[in-house]
């Protein structure tokens, strides 16, 4: 390390330092600043002159000017390779649990530690032959990993094609024992191993095409599959003021939606909901395949008390995490809760930087910097041939609840999905607080089309109903009218709203869904009639109670059926030609 | 011997500027003036200029009077000798005993392991049918009261505090009236709860800077302490008044503001102090209660708003009562399906129909003819008013859900209730 470019601090602002360096650096490269026994990890922001800015990724104290940086000529990256799955990474990829097992309860600065495993041991399988030509990303072999075989690829690095010179024999090796070698045109060889570098905030493009997402992803929450689908490959941003139900609804995404890696990235949020995530996911039984939910999970960890610099790096280092499993033709679902704080994160620095602030103190850059984030996301066709796709999903935390404000905005221009969470409907527990006339999606549904827009049109003109009724009265209100409104209710009550603290209310697939709807749909379609309002509001009532049991029914419950039989012999009170 | 620096070249706000050498960041220095030594912080360095905030404000401070630099960040004493003894906000005795020295501790240590967290689930008792059945409070939980000026929130923290289980209160006060100062230490005292208490207290008449370290204080003996095994109850009082002297500071470094003055890492260094809440894995806990007074009532106020993302729901406190909407413990789920299985359905219902007898009230107030629905939830309305959300109603539990369900059968029939069947037939009174 002695040949080790280096510089000399100038000036400390929080956790911004200001270096001079002697021969040259890279922008984005990491940097060590030291600090008696211990060195604080840093990334380079920008480069004036011979000074440097670096942001540290760790509390600064204790550091002087005149103290000593080490510049490492790589850029900000992480490592890929078997063994991601089920593990705790903080937002540099440092595994939380050998972390404690390093430094007790707290997370002391400058230690880290290896994204993988070294010692253990993966069984490999050739796929490829040596004297085969690839390219970056085209598979040599395979290792199990958990329930999916894990690609050993060629490094993504790799440019052009690479001839393979040597594949080893199918056996037991750990991440770090040469698998293959090959060189290039130039001739050059190089050994591969079964992990590869790659810098996080630059995409990994080794893909044949980007396709547009039409393919639904079942996320069991009806509200979202059947009104506001969201698409495999697609992008969907949930804002909403605090206490609308973002992190549970992010939850839920995370246990029931079927994509087969889920990577869910805690940025800058409350530490005790990924305790949460943490503690129940390797007890709770995935019902796609049978194992826990954690064999299908990575998680990115890094919570509002975590060094802010690190918040701004997790998002990048989760992305990259969920390209890599894409290009082993794996569906691929991340969540990130929440992109208001990694925003504020690039708002803190821009504000070190003293830059020229655009809105509320944003940088003018927020913009393009969240497009270029939400567009890794897609659906893919592999070089192999092979279908794969990244679906993001972002919660945005807009300060106020105030949807005007720039990072709403900007999510809002490059998303294909809006889950609008309301304080209202939270206030009045209508969960979840998705809004069902403010939200919109451009993903096809699982539903009938027609009969989707008559849902719609139910809930608009139900809305409509019940502002007039709040100035003219009940009234003042036709009875038409106002079954309407009850109709709209209805339906906010039996379908848009679900528990989903509930196993089987929590979680509805989409066969279940389609059968709810069209029930709910066939209600609603029926002209009741009705003596007075109280008797229409009463019928409401009953019918609700008999379909809220329902949902709570198992469909291979034997009175699944019977309840349903229950509501068709209900509707038929009030409407005997129905 | 460290260096004496007597030469400040600025003096802006609360902060001077010395040139000097081998200085770290965030290290204490010692500023000698004609108004007594005061305590100071490196806040910046660039090149040889160093830049202190000083504690005691730069009111007073001449040019010419002398730095001497510590080598050492702010630390404070976690002994237990703390216990029942009263602290400025720069750490000295407020009480006329002795200073303590001993077992010293960094403030404002590194943030816990997610990994080495536990998931909350202890339910703290409160008493208060508004926390204990519609909000749960738990253990390890940061929630904090939003109210106004002139609400009872003082009070109420106190309340909480005197009926909790807890081993340890430690007392974060931020530019507190005098008179609640006092207040907060007689009710303690009354309740023979001042031995186990430690207070830090910075009144409104303090040097506002002094008011940034209270809260680190607090939490760094409250995080010795539950590493002890003990657990802790830290109650803050008013998170605006820091926020608000971290506003000061940020203008006075010539920051940009992101939001009406406040600086744009507000979320970040409230973050850090509510995140000290935990739960530790074979040891103790940490429960925060704050005060978070909204200026003008307005909860998109950036102190409010921010705190809201951060803590793990919140009280509203208006007009002396807890409002049920709005109010969250975003951990009651943890501990409410433990208490009794009608817990979460009483929660709901009650909440929904008060939320109906909200919208009946606005609709007779506008003079519309009242169905017999809306009379239905006029009555009730007014009951549980009366019998949940009264602050002087002080019953356990059980007792205030069995009260839920007897409420809800003097206004409604069963099925106008929207709860799942099987618990009707479980829990509705008989008869």
């Amino acid at each position: 390390m002695l040949d080790n470019n280096r510089g000399v601090i100038t000036g400390v602002n929080g956790n911004m330092l200001t270096v001079r360096f002697e021969t040259q650096v890279t922008q984005n490269e990491v940097a060590y600043a030291v600090l008696g026994e211990k060195r604080l990890k840093s990334e380079v922001i920008r480069v004036r002159g011979n000074l440097a800015d670096l942001q540290v990724f760790e509390d600064t104290r204790g550091l002087k000017v005149g103290g000593e940086i080490e510049f490492t000529d790589e850029l900000l990256s992480v490592e890929l390779g078997p063994g991601l799955l089920t593990k705790v990474y903080d937002g540099l990829q440092n595994p939380l649990n050998v972390l404690a097992e390093k430094t007790g309860f707290f997370l002391q600065r400058g230690v880290y530690a290896d994204p993988l495993d070294a010692g253990s041991k993966w069984r490999f399988t050739p796929t490829a032959k040596p004297g085969e030509r690839l390219r970056a990303g085209d598979s040599i072999g395979e290792v199990p990993e958990g329930i999916f075989k894990h690609r050993i690829m060629l490094p993504f690095s790799f440019q052009g094609f690479w001839e393979l010179t040597y594949v080893a024999p199918e056996g037991e090796y750990t991440i770090k024992d040469v698998v293959a070698k090959a060189k290039n045109e130039k001739g050059d060889e190089r050994e591969i191993t079964m992990t590869q570098r790659w810098p996080v905030k630059i995409p990994i493009t080794a893909y044949k095409e980007k396709m547009l997402p039409s393919e639904p992803m079942i996320t069991q929450q009806r509200i979202i599959d059947s009104f506001f689908p969201v698409a495999k490959g697609g992008t969907f941003c949930t804002p909403g003021p605090f206490g609308a139900g973002k992190t549970v609804l992010q939850h839920a995404l995370s246990r029931y939606a079927q994509a087969d890696v889920v990577i869910v990235a805690a940025c800058g949020e409350r530490a005790g909901e990924v305790v949460e995530i943490l503690r129940e996911y390797p007890h709770l039984e995935d019902p796609r395949t049978g194992k826990t939910l954690i064999d299908r999970s990575i998680i990115i960890c890094n919570t509002s008390s975590m060094p802010v610099a690190a918040r701004e790096a997790s998002i990048y280092t989760a992305v990259t995490l969920a390209e890599y499993y894409r290009q082993m033709g794996l569906h691929v679902l991340l969540l990130a809760d929440s992109t208001s704080r990694w925003a504020q994160a690039l708002r803190e620095m821009s504000g070190r930087l003293e830059e020229i602030p655009g809105e509320e103190a944003f940088p003018a850059y927020i913009e393009s910097v969240i497009a270029s984030f939400y567009e890794r996301a897609g659906y893919f066709r592999l070089n192999d041939g092979s279908l794969s796709s990244i679906t993001i999903g972002g919660a945005v935390s807009p300060a106020g609840g105030n949807f005007e404000e720039p990072v709403t905005q900007s999510t809002l221009k490059v998303v294909g999905c809006f889950l609008g969470l309301s304080r209202d409907r939270a206030n009045a527990r209508r969960f979840p607080a998705i809004h069902p006339l403010d939200s919109w999606s451009k993903y096809p549904g699982i539903v009938p089309d027609e009969e989707m827009q008559f849902a719609r049109s139910i809930l608009r003109r139900g809305n409509e109903v019940h502002q007039m009724m709040k100035v003219v009265g009940e009234e003042g209100t036709n009875l038409d009218d106002f079954q309407i409104y009850l109709k709209s209710e209805f339906l906010d009550y039996v379908y848009l709203q679900q528990n989903t603290f509930d196993d089987v209310d929590g979680a509805s697939d989409e066969p279940r869904q389609k059968e709810t709807f069209s029930k709910v749909v066939a209600a609603m379609r029926t002209s009741f009639s009705f003596g007075t309002k109280d008797e229409a509001r009463k019928f409401f009532q009953e019918l609700r109670q008999l379909f809220i049991d329902w949902n709570y029914i198992a469909t291979k419950d034997a009175k699944f059926a019977e309840m349903k039989a229950k509501i068709e012999r209900k509707i038929k009170e009030k409407a005997p030609n129905a | 011997m460290r260096k004496v620096y007597n030469r400040i070249i600025q003096i802006a706000g609360n902060v001077i500027t010395v040139e000097a050498d081998d200085v770290a960041y965030g290290e204490l220095a010692e500023v000698k003036s004609q108004r007594g030594i005061s305590l100071a912080q490196v806040i910046r360095m660039l090149d040889k200029k160093v830049y202190l905030q000083v504690f005691a404000g730069s009111r007073g401070v001449c040019t010419g009077d002398e730095v001497r630099f510590l080598g050492s960040p702010m630390m404070v004493s976690s002994s237990a000798n703390l216990l029942g003894r009263i602290f400025n906000g720069a750490g000295q005795p407020r009480d006329s005993r002795p200073s303590i020295r001993d077992d010293l501790v960094e403030i404002g240590g590194p943030s816990v392991n997610p990994a080495k967290r536990i998931i909350p689930r202890n339910m703290i008792r409160t008493g208060i049918p508004m926390i204990d059945v519609f909000n749960s409070l738990v253990e390890s939980q940061k929630l904090p009261i939003f109210s106004v000026a002139g609400e009872p929130y003082n009070p109420l923290l106190a309340r909480i505090a005197m009926q909790a289980e807890v081993d340890v209160i430690v007392l974060g006060g931020m530019g507190l009236k005098y008179d609640d100062y006092l207040f907060f230490r007689d009710v303690l005292d009354k309740h023979g709860a001042l031995s186990r208490s430690v207070m830090f207290i910075h009144t409104a008449s303090d040097p506002v800077v002094e008011c940034l370290l209270v809260p680190d204080m607090a939490l760094a003996v409250a995080e010795k302490y539950a590493l002890e095994g003990k657990r802790i109850l830290v109650l803050l009082s008013d998170m605006s008044n820091f926020s608000n002297a971290l506003k000061e500071i940020a203008i006075t470094m010539e920051q940009i503001p992101s939001n009406r003055g406040y600086p744009g890492d507000l979320y970040s260094q409230l973050a850090s102090r509510y995140e000290k809440a935990v739960d530790f894995e074979g040891a103790g806990s940490i429960t925060i209660l704050a005060v978070t007074t909204m200026p003008g009532d307005d909860v998109t106020h950036p102190i409010p708003d921010n705190t809201g993302y951060i803590t793990e729901g919140q009280f509203y406190l208006r007009n002396g009562r807890i409002e049920p909407f709005g109010s969250l413990s975003r951990l009651k789920q943890l501990v409410n399906d433990k208490t009794r299985g009608d817990h979460r359905a009483i929660m709901d219902t009650m909440i929904r129909l008060y939320a109906e007898y909200r919208e009946t009230l606005e609709k007779q107030s506008m003079g519309f003819q009242m169905s017999n629905w809306d009379r239905k939830l006029l009555k009730y309305g007014k009951l549980f008013e009366k019998r949940m959300m009264d602050l002087a109603v002080n019953i356990p539990l059980e007792e205030a859900l069995d009260l839920g369900w007897k409420t809800l059968a003097e206004c409604f029939d069963k099925s106008e209730t929207g709860v799942k069947s099987s618990l009707l037939e479980q829990f509705w009174p008989k008869g």
